[in-house]
């Protein structure tokens, strides 16, 4: 299933060749995309997050089976999280906390990054646990119905203790830094000068790697098959001596640890978090990319998730100059267009690839037994 | 006293109004081919379901190989050793056949998700012992060829044999089959009667549900036979063939006579 490119698979060369073409690629990309400004390089940069917030979707949804409509709560975690731990808002709030850290909360990534994991990982087990037994419709419910009370804590947590600072969000927030060398700044590496911007896509594009790799292992191991198991049938999965509460945790668990540090990262990006940014809205965009792109298969995740987070700043740059050079004027918003396309490309998904653009390879035997193994699976 | 594998004693389930168990209970020596028998609706499938974790029974008491164990979870009972198969086929459809085999494999590893992550040295030789003894096991029940294949695709009989090559994975001290061959044609039931008696020859204890009776009568060692939830004959193929109440509760009072001259079948 790791297999990017099956016909090269049996040249050693072939596959250096391969790899060292998309890095370089990889590499080159934002200077290519900065030509046309920043803001595409940052389109790219966010693109990588959500590969991260995907792929730790498709380890709940695709690999599990467990339909999670509240999962951009994690990456709400990890944003505040890094938000409180690196801003001056709990020192202006809490003398307490002024007086024990006199120079304001920074903390190191090294740091951070753990913790984000740890915490939404946390919460994962905490939406996981009254979950177990629920299936279907019913679990997308409660997931949602999580995924909106985090917002709302979020958004209402200014008072008596002002911890969130409810929907004004929480500004001032430090850029990642790594000792000295912030990625906030222009720094020059080899010579060549690299905007903040750039740097963050460099920087994401580890993390993303690092989470694709992760997801290939995990798929290939025990417990992947365990998740797949469940997913399949989870009366047999049980019957194979498989504890499905502890499968189904961890499931919960480990895919809301990406979107924590996925969150953590957003947060110091932006350098603001606001409850706005976490909405059902945004669990649905998420959702979509894994379904577009190939539910449970990575390469289609990473794709659906590169394709819906370009798709707006696609539309946003060519939707005003067409209309304006057709018609003279704009008619419809790119807004607006951006939200009857998405729907219209659903219905064609569903159409005419349901199983979306890059689903995992089928291997049957010859179609004649078909039939048979159908009536067996029905019966 | 012969080396008892399952003992199962003073089984009781109710349904609602419905008594589906009544006092059941058998002892299965190592090696043996236990059958369990009776017309539609006798309670073997509930029977099985207790034994299995799947449904609470109301009272009794359960022994495998020599330790009580409680049939509360379905995961715990295949991990104290009784791997079990399903009525309807239930394979992991869109999962390959190998893969099928390897997911009974689970309960006797132990790699974690760190493991798997790190890809530490263990995991990595444990995941290839894993696929090789998957393989074996598919070539065991003769349709390694069909490895790289979605189960969904195999045909029913081999669909029917990967369920039994993945219960095999979980290294089972019982193998527990509820109806293989049903829905089998007379050469697919052959086939799987070869099969069984190499699994048993191997050394594995066989408890088989079936509504077959030829199938039972030639294969298994000692028979129960369940009616309505009671146990009315235990014993050797031969004896149960003819007992007066088998007959009846297969074939209605008025034909005893008649049958007992030939098989009830």
């Amino acid at each position: 299933m790791s297999d990017f490119f099956p016909r090269l698979r049996n040249s050693r060369t072939a596959v250096w060749a391969a790899t060292a073409l998309v890095a370089a690629v990889l590499v080159l990309l934002p200077f290519v995309f900065g030509q046309m400004g920043n803001a595409w390089v940052r389109a790219l940069a966010f693109a990588l997050l959500y590969i991260m917030l995907a792929l730790g979707l498709n380890i709940v949804v695709g690999f599990a089976g467990l339909l999670d409509l509240g999962y951009i709560a994690f990456y709400a975690v990890g944003a505040y999280m890094y938000a409180l731990l690196a801003s001056p808002h709990l020192t202006a709030n809490f003398p307490w906390i002024a007086q024990t850290f006199p120079d304001g909360l920074h903390n190191s990534i090294w740091l951070v990054i753990p913790l984000g994991a740890g915490l939404a990982a946390a919460f994962g087990i905490l939406l996981g646990a009254p979950v177990l037994k629920l299936r279907g419709d019913y679990l997308a419910i409660v997931t949602l119905g999580f995924g909106e009370i985090i917002r709302i804590f979020l958004n209402n947590l200014n008072a008596p203790l002002n911890i969130t600072n409810g929907p004004q969000g929480i500004t001032l927030i430090d850029p990642i830094s790594f000792g000295a060398f912030s990625l906030a700044k222009t720094q020059s590496i080899l010579g060549i000068e690299l905007p903040s911007v750039h740097l963050y896509y460099y920087f994401f594009l580890i993390l993303a790697i690092v989470t694709i790799v992760i997801c290939i292992r995990l798929q290939d191991s025990r417990l992947g098959r365990a998740w797949m198991a469940i997913r399949e049938d989870e009366l047999a999965a049980k019957a194979m001596g498989i504890n499905v509460r502890n499968v189904k945790l961890l499931a919960f668990s480990l895919g809301a640890t990406f979107g924590g540090v996925a969150g953590a990262m957003f947060s110091a990006f932006q350098g603001f978090v606001s409850p706005e940014s976490f909405t059902l809205n945004e669990s649905i965009i998420v959702l979509a990319m894994i379904v577009l792109g190939g539910l449970g298969h990575i390469p289609g995740v990473v794709l659906g998730a590169i394709l819906l987070a370009i798709f707006p700043e696609l539309l946003r740059h060519t939707v005003g100059p067409v209309q304006n050079f057709l018609f003279g004027h704009v008619i419809v918003e790119a807004e607006v267009l951006r939200m009857m396309l998405y729907g219209l490309a659903m219905v064609l998904i569903m159409l005419y690839r349901p199983k979306g653009l890059w689903p995992a390879p089928e291997h049957g035997i010859n179609p004649s037994n078909r039939r048979v193994a159908g009536k067996a699976q029905a019966g | 006293m012969a080396d008892v594998i399952l003992r199962v004693a003073g089984v009781n389930k109710r349904f609602g109004g419905l008594q589906a168990l009544s006092d059941v209970g058998l002892e299965i020596e190592r090696g043996q081919i236990y059958g369990l028998i009776g017309p539609n609706g006798a309670g073997k499938t509930t029977f099985f379901n207790v034994i299995t974790g799947l449904y609470a029974p109301d009272s009794g008491t359960f022994e495998l190989a020599g330790k009580p164990y409680s049939p509360t979870y379905v995961h715990k009972v295949a991990e104290a050793g009784i791997a079990r198969t399903f009525q309807n086929i239930r394979l992991f459809p869109d999962m390959t056949a190998l893969e099928n085999v390897m997911v009974g494999r689970h309960v006797r590893t132990r790699a974690t998700a760190l493991g798997a992550i790190l890809k530490t040295r263990a995991t990595i030789r444990e995941e290839q012992g894993i696929k090789k003894r998957s393989l074996e096991l598919l070539e065991y029940v003769g349709i390694r060829k069909y490895a790289d294949y979605q189960a969904r695709t195999l045909a029913y009989g081999d669909q029917r044999r990967l369920e039994i090559a993945r219960a095999l994975a979980t290294e089972p001290k019982l193998l527990a089959l509820d109806e293989p061959a049903a829905g089998m044609n007379a050469t697919e039931k052959m086939a799987l009667r070869g099969l069984l008696e190499n699994v048993s020859h191997d050394g594995i204890t066989i408890l088989l549900i079936e509504h077959d009776v030829k199938l039972v009568m030639g294969l298994c060692d000692r028979v129960t036979v369940l009616d309505y939830g009671k146990m009315i004959a235990v014993g050797t193929p031969g004896d149960v063939q003819r007992n007066a109440a088998v007959i009846e509760a297969y074939l209605g009072g008025a034909h005893t006579n008649v049958a007992a001259k030939g098989e009830p079948a």
